[in-house]
C-alpha cells in the first residue's frame, strides 16, 4: 500500500519490524564470521591438527588456484551438468509415469506395492549395479541421481493428482470434457505447486545421486575432488570441495523459489 | 406458461455395488419437468438427490429407466444442461474470466465474440472489475455468481442446481439466492433445484417434488402458488407470502424427520 499516509503508531510498528529482520541477518552473518575467524585462529595458534582440520586461508588460497588454472569451472561443470541432467530428467520422468498411474487405475494399483517397497530403499545401493549396467562415465551417473529422485517424484505427484476434488472433474465432465482434457484442464494445473515442490526436493537428492556417482567412478566432478582429495589426505581440496557444494546447491533452490514465485502468483 | 414438458424422468432406478454389499438410492422415479419452471427437489440427507442430479446430467447411467430431454435419451453429458455445485469450484489458478470460459474452452469455441459475451455477463452480475482478479480475491457470493456465470455462458436449456447455496452463510445465502432465483426467471432457464433447506425450495419453485429416505422414492408432488406481496416476483419477497407457511408445515410433516 501507499506509505505516504501512515499513522505514526504504524511506523513504529513496521520501524520495530525492520529492525528484528536486521538483527537476525546480523547474527546470521556474524556466526558465519566468527566460525571462520575461530577456525583460522585455532589453526594459527595449533588448537587444532591443520592436517585434519584444514584452515579458511589455505581453503581459500586453493580456490583461487583452482578458479585460475581452470580446474574448478572444470570439476563444477561436470557435476552441475549432471546434477541438472539428473533432477530434470527425474522429475519429468516421474510426473509422466504418475500421469500413466493417474490414466490406470488398475495399473496403479498393481504397482503401488513396488513403489513402496522401492521408496523405503536406499537408492543409492543401487548404484555400483546402475554403474555396471549403465556404464563408468556421465551416463552412468546421471542414471543414479534420476533413480534417487524419481520415486518420490511418482508418489509425490500421484498422490497430489488424486487429491483433486472429485467434483472438479465431474464439474469438467457435465461440460463434455474428455479424460486428456481433464488431465490438462484440471488435474495438472492443480498439481503444479507439489511438482514444484518436488522440483526443489529433487535438486537435493539428485546431489546425493551425483556425489555418489562420482565417489564410485570418479574421473571428473565434485564429488571426484572429495573422494581425491580424502585419498591424498588434501583437506584444503576436501573442505573446498564441500563448500562450494553447499553454495552451488543453496543457489539452485533460490533460483527455483524465484520460478515458483513468477508461476504461482495466483497462489499469493 | 404453456406447460410444454421440457424433461420425462422415465422409471428410474439406482443400485450402488460395492464390495460390502449393494445399496439401493433409488426406487421407481417418474416425474417430469415442464420448460421454463423451477422444480425444487426435497429429501432427508443422504437420500439419493444427487445421484438422481447426476443421471440426468448423463454422468452416471441409472440400472433401469431412462431420461428424456426435449424428446431425446440422455446418454451422456450434453451441451443442453447445465450444473451447478454445492462449492463453486472456481480453479485457483485462473482469473475469474479465465474461470468464466472454462466451458466454452472445454468444447473448444472460445472466439473474441465469446469473451466479449463473458465480459457483459460479468458486467450484468457486478463481476465486471474482477474480471482479472483470481478467485480467493472474491467473497463467497461473488464466487458462486462466477460459477453461475460459467454454467450460463455456454447457453444450457436445463440446469440442475445441487444444493447451490449451501456452502454459503446465511444472509449470502439468502441474498444469493434471491439472486439467482431471478436470474433463471429472466433467461427463462428451466432447473432442477435439489436443496435440503425447506423455505429455499418454496421461495424459489414453481413445484416441489418431496423424496423418502433411501432408497428414494416419490412421496408427493406439491404445486407452489404464492402471493407474493407487491406483485412483483422475488424469492425473497415471497417468503412473507401468507401461504408460505402452509407448505412449510407441510413439506416439513411429509419429510418426517426424526432425530
Amino acid at each position: 500500500m501507499s506509505k505516504t499516509n501512515i499513522s505514526k503508531e504504524h511506523a513504529k510498528y513496521l520501524n520495530k519490524i525492520k529492525k528484528r529482520r536486521r538483527y537476525i541477518l546480523i547474527v546470521q552473518i556474524s556466526i558465519l564470521i566468527l566460525g571462520l575467524i575461530l577456525w583460522e585462529v585455532a589453526a594459527k595458534l595449533k588448537w587444532i591438527d591443520v592436517f585434519l582440520t584444514s584452515y579458511p586461508s589455505g581453503i581459500w588460497t586453493l580456490f583461487l588456484q583452482y578458479l585460475k588454472n581452470g580446474n574448478l569451472i572444470y570439476h563444477v561443470g561436470i557435476s552441475v551438468f549432471e546434477n541438472i541432467i539428473g533432477f530434470t530428467a527425474g522429475t519429468l520422468l516421474g510426473i509422466l509415469i504418475a500421469i500413466g498411474l493417474w490414466w490406470s487405475d488398475f495399473w496403479a494399483r498393481v504397482f503401488d506395492p513396488y513403489l513402496v517397497v522401492l521408496n523405503s530403499l536406499p537408492k543409492t545401493a543401487l548404484a555400483p549395479i546402475i554403474i555396471i549396467w549403465i556404464g563408468a562415465g556421465y551416463s552412468g551417473i546421471i542414471v543414479t541421481a534420476i533413480t534417487v529422485s524419481i520415486v518420490v517424484t511418482i508418489m509425490n505427484v500421484y498422490s497430489s493428482f488424486i487429491s483433486l476434488d472429485k467434483d472438479k472433474i465431474k464439474l469438467l465432465e457435465t461440460f463434455g470434457a474428455t479424460k486428456f482434457q481433464i488431465l490438462k484442464k484440471v488435474v495438472l494445473p492443480h498439481s503444479i505447486p507439489s511438482m514444484i515442490s518436488t522440483l526443489k526436493v529433487n535438486i537435493g537428492l539428485s546431489w546425493v545421486g551425483v556425489i555418489v556417482g562420482e565417489f564410485l567412478v570418479s574421473k571428473a566432478g565434485i564429488g571426484y575432488l572429495i573422494v581425491y582429495g580424502g585419498q591424498v589426505f588434501k583437506l584444503d581440496l576436501v573442505m573446498m570441495s564441500v563448500f562450494i557444494l553447499a553454495v552451488i546447491s543453496a543457489l539452485m533452490y533460490k533460483i527455483i523459489s524465484i520460478i515458483e514465485d513468477k508461476f504461482l502468483k495466483w497462489n499469493e | 406458461m404453456g406447460k410444454r414438458t421440457m424433461v420425462e424422468i422415465k422409471n428410474i432406478g439406482m443400485t450402488y455395488h460395492t464390495f460390502n454389499g449393494e445399496t439401493e438410492a433409488l426406487r421407481n422415479m417418474d416425474f417430469h419437468v415442464y420448460e421454463g419452471e423451477i422444480l425444487g427437489i426435497v429429501g432427508p440427507s443422504g437420500c439419493g438427490k444427487s445421484t438422481l442430479l447426476s443421471i440426468i446430467a448423463g454422468l452416471i447411467k441409472p440400472s433401469t429407466g431412462e431420461v428424456l430431454v426435449n424428446g431425446k435419451k440422455v446418454v451422456g453429458p450434453t451441451k443442453d444442461i447445465g450444473y451447478m455445485f454445492q462449492k463453486d469450484h472456481l480453479f485457483e489458478w485462473r482469473t475469474i474470466l479465465q474461470n468464466v470460459l472454462l466451458g466454452l474452452e472445454i468444447q473448444g469455441r472460445v472466439k473474441e465474440e465469446d469473451v466479449k459475451k463473458a465480459e457483459k455477463l460479468l458486467e450484468t452480475y457486478g463481476l465486471a472489475e474482477f474480471k482479472d482478479s483470481y478467485p480467493r480475491q472474491l467473497s463467497g457470493g461473488m464466487r458462486q455468481r462466477a460459477a453461475l456465470i460459467r454454467t450460463l455462458i455456454v447457453e444450457p436449456n436445463l440446469l440442475l442446481l445441487d444444493e447451490p447455496f449451501s456452502a454459503l452463510d446465511y444472509q449470502t445465502r439468502l441474498a444469493i439466492s434471491d439472486e439467482i432465483g431471478l436470474i433463471l426467471k429472466k433467461e427463462k432457464k428451466t432447473a432442477l433445484l435439489v436443496t435440503h433447506d425447506i423455505a429455499e425450495a418454496i421461495s424459489l419453485s414453481d413445484r416441489i417434488i418431496v423424496l423418502t429416505k433411501r432408497p428414494a422414492t416419490i412421496k408427493d408432488i406439491i404445486e407452489i402458488e404464492l402471493t407474493c406481496p407487491g406483485g412483483e416476483w422475488s424469492p425473497i419477497k415471497c417468503r412473507e407470502a401468507p401461504e408460505f407457511r402452509h407448505y412449510f408445515n407441510k413439506i416439513w410433516k411429509e419429510l418426517d424427520v426424526h432425530v
